[in-house]
């Protein structure tokens, strides 16, 4: 059985790129795809502390977390639609000005 | 072991070239990619409802919707004219202040991956089965779980009225 | 390498060379019963009452030319299939198709007839037909076609809303069983009430098995819910710019999944591989029949019924059988805890 440290490294270093990706990118649906790189990454830290403590409270936090996220995405991509239909671009920069 | 390290190895290479790629549909499917490897991570964690959940759930329906969404949008590439010649992790910001970050983040991994000491090993044997967290999500966790499903009902509603054409009188 | 290790390996070779049979012969089954539903002959050219048709049409998708759209995406364009097709067997991995067999003797502790016996395989064979939505949608996608990508969208929506059901319909299944192993749900049902009457699930969760036939039916983009394939409608949807090998990809992958589907449905309803007059080691003869019986089901609704638009098709399954499937949560939940298990 791999020590914990292990997942705990694996998990840094798969949230550290999801937070390059959302500060990188400038496509809205890939710096979504970011956030969504950034909640798993804590998703698996949370399963690896609740084995490690022996609890089922870990798995149980992730599927409230895997909820959230999916609400999240939900709403994100309907706001990335609405926003696609008034400026045609996928661009965060376009929205730099706040008026139509 | 070596399951541990292919799986890893999958979940962060998919992951890294999912913010490298410049067509969004890749990114997609990279990162379906990764999910799976960390499905694979959680049934080495004795974690097999986890697991599954996030085929389900994630794999299964969240990235069905990204997909859609980049299909109906149909804006495969970043369109200013800088950001057709330029590959997106090659562009200035990220090159400076990236690299800065880049090489911070390396130097604390390779601290933290030789510092393997007490490292916290799992004790054996003490496994929640999927009765218990069911039990548990019923009993000590309801009220969050009728919270959570009326979270999903609001995001429901909301996405759907985000995303109407105006002028439907 | 213990026997009992070659044994699982030997099955595991088994249910693949048998899912890639059951599919020819699948081919065979519905065009003959095609034909006799409308009063005609069907195949009787090659072999003995047509019976070599099959492999005649895997012939000849060999020898056809492999075309690919120039404007299409390579990559994904050759992904589609595999994943489709990938998707179907795997399913299959987790369905006990017997009882534990000792082959005659032959091993010394008895071998599952399942390739891998996971404890959650009920949520595993959800979770595979999930990632099978992936196969169509990028073939959709990737062709670069109108009708591929109208007939890829709409099938997937298809998929995905009908999925809802079908994981209810289950999850009603698993507040009766208790227990989300399908070789345990399979030995729940042995047995029978008043020696008669079979102890199968399906005379306690009638329209649960309903349901579930009919969320399969629409799963595997079957007639009467095939719209986003139907020739007269969109050319041939998502597979139109696919030939040889490609399409019988996508041709193999249906219909191994309407086999794993009848396959489950026999698992969590119809008892499995119980019957009555053969010993317990042959219980996969009775397994044969119930899946035949199913398949022999789909093969007729296809020739039987109209075919719905595709906004009937939607609202059926998203106003009608959704709250039906959480209704019948409810009461099973509900008799569950009045008359216990």
């Amino acid at each position: 059985m791999v020590p914990l440290n292990y997942y705990l490294v694996l998990s840094a270093m798969l949230f550290a790129i999801g937070t390059a990706g959302v500060f990188v990118r400038r496509n809205l649906i890939t710096i979504l795809l970011s956030v969504e790189i950034m909640l798993n990454a804590v998703n698996l830290t949370f399963v690896a502390f609740g084995r490690a403590l022996g609890s089922g409270d870990g798995q149980i936090i992730v599927f409230f977390v895997m909820t959230v996220a999916a609400a999240e995405a939900a709403v994100g991509l309907a706001i990335v639609i609405g926003l696609f239909r008034h400026r045609e671009s996928l661009n965060p920069d376009s929205w730099t000005v706040l008026k139509w | 072991m070596m399951a541990f390290y292919v799986f890893a190895a999958i979940a962060v290479v998919a992951s890294l070239l999912v913010i490298a790629q410049r067509n969004p549909i890749y990114s997609v499917l990279l990162l379906i990619a990764s999910f799976g490897a960390l499905s694979g991570l959680y049934v080495l964690l004795d974690a097999p409802f986890v697991a599954v959940i996030q085929i389900i759930v994630y794999a299964g329906a969240i990235m069905v919707l990204f997909l859609f969404v980049v299909m109906l949008l149909n804006a495969p590439h970043e369109d200013t004219d800088y950001d057709e010649r330029v590959h997106p992790l090659l562009r200035p910001g990220p090159m400076r202040l990236g690299a800065v970050l880049a090489a911070a983040l390396a130097v604390e991994l390779w601290w933290a991956l030789t510092r393997t000491g007490d490292s916290g090993r799992f004790p054996a044997g003490a496994v929640a089965s999927v009765r218990a967290i069911g039990r548990s999500l019923f009993t000590d966790y309801a009220f969050p779980f009728e919270v959570t499903s009326i979270l999903i009902l609001v995001a429901m509603v909301g996405a759907v009225l985000l995303a109407r054409r105006e002028g439907r009188g | 390498m213990t026997p009992l290790l070659v044994a699982q390996i030997v099955l595991t070779l088994f249910v693949f060379f048998m899912l890639l049979n059951s599919a020819a012969v699948m081919v065979y089954v519905e065009r003959k019963v095609a034909a006799f539903l409308q009063q005609r002959l069907g195949p009787y050219l090659v072999g003995p009452r047509g019976m070599l048709q099959p492999l005649a049409d895997v012939v000849k998708l060999m020898f056809k030319e492999e075309l690919r759209p120039r404007a299409a995406d390579p990559l994904l364009f050759a992904l589609a299939p595999i994943i489709s097709a990938t998707a179907a067997f795997a399913a299959f991995a987790v369905v006990p198709f017997g009882a534990d067999t000792t082959l005659f003797g032959l091993l010394k502790e008895p071998l599952r007839l399942q390739v891998a016996d996971v404890n959650v395989a009920i949520l595993v064979i959800f979770a595979i037909a999930s990632m099978g939505v992936y196969g169509i949608v990028l073939a959709g996608w990737s062709s670069n076609s109108k009708y591929s990508l109208l007939g890829g969208l709409r099938s997937s929506a298809q998929m995905i809303s009908y999925e809802l059901s079908y994981g209810t319909a289950i999850a009603s299944v698993l507040l009766v069983a208790n227990s989300m192993s399908l070789s345990d749900i399979v030995n729940r049902q042995a047995g029978a009430w008043f020696g008669v009457i079979p102890r199968w699930f399906f005379f306690l969760q009638p329209v649960g098995f309903l349901i579930f036939m009919t969320a399969g039916i629409a799963e595997t983009n079957r007639a009467p819910f095939d719209f986003p394939e139907a020739e007269q409608e969109l050319v041939a949807g998502y597979h139109t710019e696919y030939s040889s090998m490609s399409f019988a990809m996508f041709f193999l992958a249906e219909y191994i999944n309407m086999v794993t589907v009848s396959a489950v449905a026999t698992d969590l309803f119809l008892g499995g591989w119980h019957g009555p007059l053969l010993p317990e080691s042959f219980g996969w003869i009775w397994f044969l029949l119930k899946v035949a019986a199913l398949l022999f089901f789909y093969v007729w609704m296809r020739w039987t019924l109209p075919r719905y638009r595709y906004d009937q098709l939607m609202a059926f399954g998203w106003k009608v059988l959704l709250p039906l499937s959480v209704v019948n949560l409810l009461v099973t939940a509900a008799g569950v805890l009045y008359f216990g298990v």
